[in-house]
């Protein structure tokens, strides 16, 4: 019997061996080892063995040989079953690059996305944001910073004048510095915020000018603010929106508002010189407007703009571009 | 203000350093933005004769002209120009000369006949734009010499300073020269050898009747002038800073100008009537005929200079006029040199939008006390073509010292310097920066009081020296440090809101556009707005004058610029300000969002603000029976929070389109940011999520048209009570099948109970309690 068993078992393992699907493997297994399979059957006839020596052979052969066959069963299972996911894989192979175009994600307005880069690196620096409307009183644009009625500088301005109150009493801001005062009027000393906005020249648009456009403007009022701190602020947002390799410096200039006044330049890693924006020291009689005493109070204020940051970074060589509103300008940002 | 390099040097021993002097120029305040070589000359250009002309036959727009350059040679070339007349002497460039546009002159023949050179216009050599015709140089120029020795040219260099309205003394060569004299320790030069009057006396006697506005005005005759022309260096200098040259005496009159900042005008004595002058205020509606050959009607609030029989012979600090012109036949001279109220100066500038050299410096403010120098240095100049001119006894000096301005003293204090520039700046250290510039300073302790010197009006407050200080130590040289915050930066909610409001929008596929905020006339009518709106008063377009009210128009004008350019479809948004009219002291200005859909209908524009609702966390009633003005009746609502309407959707209606040419249906989204961003929103709060298992089922609903799917939706919620978990519409459907007047709405729904699993009669019971209330609405189950 025992020779019948191991027979059995090596038909059995040639057997599996020769079956090509996972289904006739399982089939096969079921035939085998089930209750009707040879190996059961030889289980019945162990009873009728004489000796229990003979017993225990046949019974350690049929052991060993069912182990056998259930092994093979097995790993001819997990062979046949790789095979078949092998063939699958093979089957669901696409190409990546064969994808149908759909509509994708919105472009942000590259003028957002440099405001909000901005925002990003004052906030950085310790400053909120403060925001103010663009129609503006002539005492916001004007008067308060300084320039009352008749002042010559007002002629530097390029103002839209609004039919709105008395003639001459409304205005489209010119700049963001309004809002200096607005914030001056609402917030108690220290200050350290920034004013980013529209703002409206009424002149003639070319390729580097907009009579709509978008300033950020800074302003820090503290105890004990120096000049020395606004180059310093300066600096210090030259290396952080620019990169390490830019340097900045102040050159003397004049607006009403400040004083001193300076131009600031930003100095790229090649060498070269770039005029940025103006700032200076928040002129006596704009903190006055802005009820601060200018004995007890001292600042600082800068500005520049932000659609050439948005030309520039993108090298975009006309900014009437820009505000075309053309979807094929808009999505390559 | 264009400051010629020579004559900088004649007052301020600076050296030939060109570019560190523009940078110690800019670095003073006073920025160049340009430094220029005029003048120079075209090596191989040669004076010649012209000797004779011809025409070829066989030749329309060329002719033959013979010319001498000196060696009496008859040389020929042809030329283009047809100008010249035998015996001109005109400028020839011979083979081998490089224009000043690169091209080589070569001898190129034209129908076989070569050219020995080329005529040259004004504009080939550089020397302007005139380019009508061969220039033709002044009879008795010798001949085959460079024409720039003929011309008296040379090379000058010039820088191009942008002034500010802090330095009216820089519109002057010694302003300028003041300033880096300081700023290099050099001595500053240029000051004239005093007048020397004689007998016999001659005066021009002056009646000041506008005081206020004409505080002082200075006569001096000068006789036996005669008119020539200026020396070459003077007409050269005259041109670098962008004058023409006259004569000898306007010239004089110009260069003192432009070297001293202070405008003066010389009269022909023998013309001015009465031999004075009256300085009055115009009559309503005077005329005046200015140098440029315009007549001026005037109001009596501009300043008109009269002879003494009170005929008008100039505007006051603006333009003479023409009737006491120097003309040829002038021998004896009165020379004005006033000083003028600023204000009052502008203003007539600005009325009559006539600007001219003198009325700039003017209204900046020229030096009061700089009268006497600017006449001995007029004396000293003009004493060079004139060397037997008689300056006359009987000089006159007219004030009204009332308006003239006096010497302004202000107090520094030495610690509010420090203060503000971050320095320790003694009395002494504060004086030697300022002193050089003509700031006279006197030290009581810490503090000085210092006098302004009298061309620098600007000056008035002590942070006005604190400026003069820092330019003269040196920006550069305070040093660099950071002030530190005491409060987080960051920003507001609402910002925050806003940036999460863009993010979203731009993950739903919607692109950011920036239209302007003016509209058109009738931009808002075609919208179906209404056409009430603030205004410019100036536009920069005529016509571009309405501040929007909305910010549609502008997208739709953005869909229609697209679409004209074969791109359908566009999503786009603004955040944008918009002004409606208001009482109130400014417009009732407000921050807007809008999006456009190209190509969708309202039920996109739903979409989106279904997404807005959850991810924003606001909330509003959309109400169908209010129709937004300018959008579809049937397919639009109104959203109202509260008493607030915060926007409106569906899609524009379709009149509009037709006005804005847009053929796609658009769906629209407009909100008002300005209050849904300023709410705090409901922040999200956890609902536990059921581990029981949970039953899904559909029910579909014939529902007439009038009841609305949100009532269908609000119906099955009640039904369903708390074990609904998901409810979404998954099938609208008309046509075959449903009733007329009716559609089919067909919901899925999940049911899960948070403590067991539900059982069939569970959910049966709900389905039951379902269909009975939206059955209340007039639906049926289908």
């Amino acid at each position: 019997m025992i020779d019948d068993v191991r027979a059995a078992a090596d038909a059995a393992v040639e057997r599996l061996a020769a079956v090509a699907t996972l289904a006739e493997a399982r089939a096969l297994e079921t035939e085998l080892l089930g209750k009707r399979g040879p190996f059961a059957e030889f289980k019945t006839q162990l009873g009728a063995l004489a000796t229990v020596e003979e017993k225990k052979a046949a019974g350690q052969a049929l052991n060993e040989a069912t182990q056998a066959v259930q092994s093979a069963v097995q790993s001819r299972a997990q062979e046949l079953q790789r095979a078949e996911r092998a063939v699958q894989l093979e089957a669901e192979r696409i190409d990546l690059t064969e994808v149908l175009s759909k509509p994708g994600r919105g472009h942000a307005h590259i003028v957002t996305q440099a405001w909000q880069r901005l925002e990003d690196v004052f906030v950085g620096l310790g400053f909120q944001v403060a925001e103010g409307p663009e129609v503006e009183t002539d005492w916001y644009n004007f008067e308060a910073l300084n320039m009352p009625p008749d002042h010559p500088a007002r002629s530097m301005h390029d103002t839209f004048y609004v039919d709105h109150g008395n003639p001459g009493s409304t205005v489209l801001r010119t700049h963001t510095s309004p809002v200096q005062i607005r914030v001056m009027q609402h917030i108690a000393p220290p200050i350290y915020m920034i004013m980013p906005g529209k703002v409206f020249r009424n002149e003639t648009t070319d390729a580097t000018h907009l009579a709509v456009f978008h300033q950020i403007e800074g302003l820090v009022i503290d105890r004990g603010i120096t000049l020395a701190d606004l180059a310093g602020t300066i600096e210090a947002f030259t290396k952080a929106f620019f990169g390490e390799g830019f340097s900045s410096r102040l050159r003397p200039s004049y607006f009403p508002f400040t004083e001193p006044s300076a131009e600031f330049d930003i100095r790229t890693p090649k060498g070269d010189w770039l005029e940025l924006g103006g700032c200076g020291m928040v002129h006596p009689n704009v903190l006055r407007a802005g009820g601060l005493d200018p004995e007890e109070w001292s600042g600082f204020a800068f500005g520049f703009g932000i659609d050439r940051m948005a030309k520039e970074r993108h090298a975009v060589g006309d900014v009437r571009e820009m505000y075309t509103n053309d979807i094929r300008f808009i999505e390559q940002f | 203000m264009k400051i010629v390099h020579s004559w900088l040097t004649d007052l301020v021993p600076v050296g030939d350093d060109v570019e560190a002097i523009a940078d110690a120029i800019t670095h003073l305040g006073l920025a160049v933005e340009d430094v220029k070589h005029v003048g120079s000359t075209v090596p191989g250009v040669i004076t010649a004769r012209v000797l004779k002309t011809e025409r070829h036959p066989d030749a329309a727009k060329v002719h033959r002209v013979f010319v001498d350059s000196g060696d009496g040679v008859e040389r020929h070339v042809w030329c283009g120009a047809f100008n010249m007349q035998p015996g001109d002497i005109i400028p020839l460039a011979t083979p081998g000369t490089v224009m000043p546009d690169g091209r080589a002159i070569e001898p190129k023949p034209i129908l076989s006949i070569p050219s020995e050179g080329m005529l040259c216009s004004a504009r080939e050599l550089g020397l302007g734009d005139d380019h009508s015709g061969i220039l033709i140089l002044p009879e008795g120029t010798p001949l085959g010499v460079p024409y720039g020795d003929a011309l008296g040219l040379g090379e000058e260099i010039v820088y191009d300073l942008d002034v500010l309205r802090n330095r009216p003394d820089a519109f002057g060569h010694i302003g300028v020269a003041r300033d880096l004299a300081a700023h290099l320790g050099l001595a500053l030069g240029g000051a004239p050898t005093a007048l020397a009057p004689t007998s016999p006396a001659m005066s021009a006697p002056v009646e000041i009747i506008a005081g206020d506005r004409c505080p002082r005005f200075t006569t001096i005759v000068i006789s036996n002038v005669s008119v020539t022309a200026s020396p070459d260096w003077m007409a050269r200098r005259l041109a670098a800073a962008g004058m023409r040259s006259i004569n000898n005496i306007v010239d004089v009159s110009n260069y003192v100008m432009l070297e001293t900042n202070q405008p003066n005008h010389a009269y022909d004595y023998h013309t001015l009537g009465g031999g004075g002058f009256r300085i009055r205020l115009a009559h309503e509606g005077e005329t005046i005929v200015t140098l440029d050959d315009v007549e001026r009607t005037l109001t009596s609030a501009d300043l008109l200079i009269c002879d003494a029989t009170d005929r008008p012979i100039g505007l006051a600090a603006i333009m003479g006029g023409q009737n006491t012109e120097i003309s040829s036949s002038t021998s004896v001279i009165a020379l004005e040199t006033a000083w003028f109220e600023p204000m009052g100066i502008l203003r007539s500038v600005a009325r009559m939008g006539v600007r001219s050299e003198a009325s700039a410096r003017f209204e900046r403010g020229a030096d009061p006390y700089g009268i006497d120098t600017s006449i001995a240095r007029f004396v000293e100049l003009l004493r060079i073509t004139c060397p037997d001119l008689v300056v006359h006894d009987g000089m006159v000096d007219a004030r009204s010292e009332a308006h003239l301005p006096g010497a302004t003293r202000i107090t520094v204090r030495s610690n509010r310097v420090s203060q503000l520039l971050g320095t320790a700046f003694t009395a002494e250290q504060i004086s030697s920066l300022i002193e050089p510039i003509g700031f006279a300073c006197q030290a009581h302790g810490d503090d000085l009081e210092v006098t302004v010197p009298s061309w620098r009006p600007d000056c008035t407050l002590e942070i006005d020296i604190v400026e003069e200080i820092a330019r003269h130590f040196g920006y550069g040289k305070l040093g660099k440090t950071v002030p530190k915050s005491t409060q987080p930066g960051g920003l507001s909610p609402l910002q925050q809101r806003r940036r999460h409001l863009r993010e979203v929008l731009l993950g739903l596929g919607i692109s950011e556009a920036m239209p302007h905020p003016f509209l058109a006339a009738g931009d808002l009518e075609r919208a179906g707005l209404a056409p009430e709106a603030v205004r410019l008063l100036n536009p920069l377009v005529v016509g571009d004058d309405v501040l929007r009210t909305s910010l549609r128009p502008g997208l739709l004008k953005a869909i229609e610029f697209n679409e004209s350019h074969r791109r359908s479809g566009v999503a786009l948004f603004e955040v944008g300000h918009v002004y409606p009219p208001s009482n109130d002291v400014l417009p009732a200005e407000y921050e807007a969002l809008a999006i456009v859909l190209a190509g969708c209908d309202a039920t996109a524009a739903m979409t989106i603000w279904r997404e807005l609702v959850t991810a924003m966390g606001w909330g509003a009633r959309v109400d169908q029976s209010n129709v937004p003005v300018g959008l579809h009746p049937t397919r639009s609502a109104t959203l109202s929070a509260g008493k607030d309407v915060v926007g409106a959707v569906g899609e524009v209606h379709p009149d509009a389109l037709d006005a804005y040419g847009i053929d796609e249906r658009v769906a629209v989204l407009e909100l008002n940011l300005s209050i849904l961003l300023a709410a705090e929103p409901k922040i999200a709060q956890w609902k536990p999520t059921s581990r029981f298992p949970s039953s899904d089922f559909d029910l579909a609903f014939s529902v007439p048209d009038s009841v609305s799917a949100e009532k269908v939706e609000k119906a099955i919620r009640q039904g369903a009570g708390n074990g609904l978990v998901d409810l979404a519409l998954f099938d609208v459907y008309r046509g075959k099948g449903t009733a007329d007047g009716t559609r089919s709405l067909a919901y899925r729904l999940r049911l899960q109970a948070a403590d067991r699993t539900l059982t069939d009669a569970d959910v049966a019971q709900v389905r039951d309690k379902i269909i009975a209330g939206v059955a209340k609405l007039g639906a049926s189950l289908r």
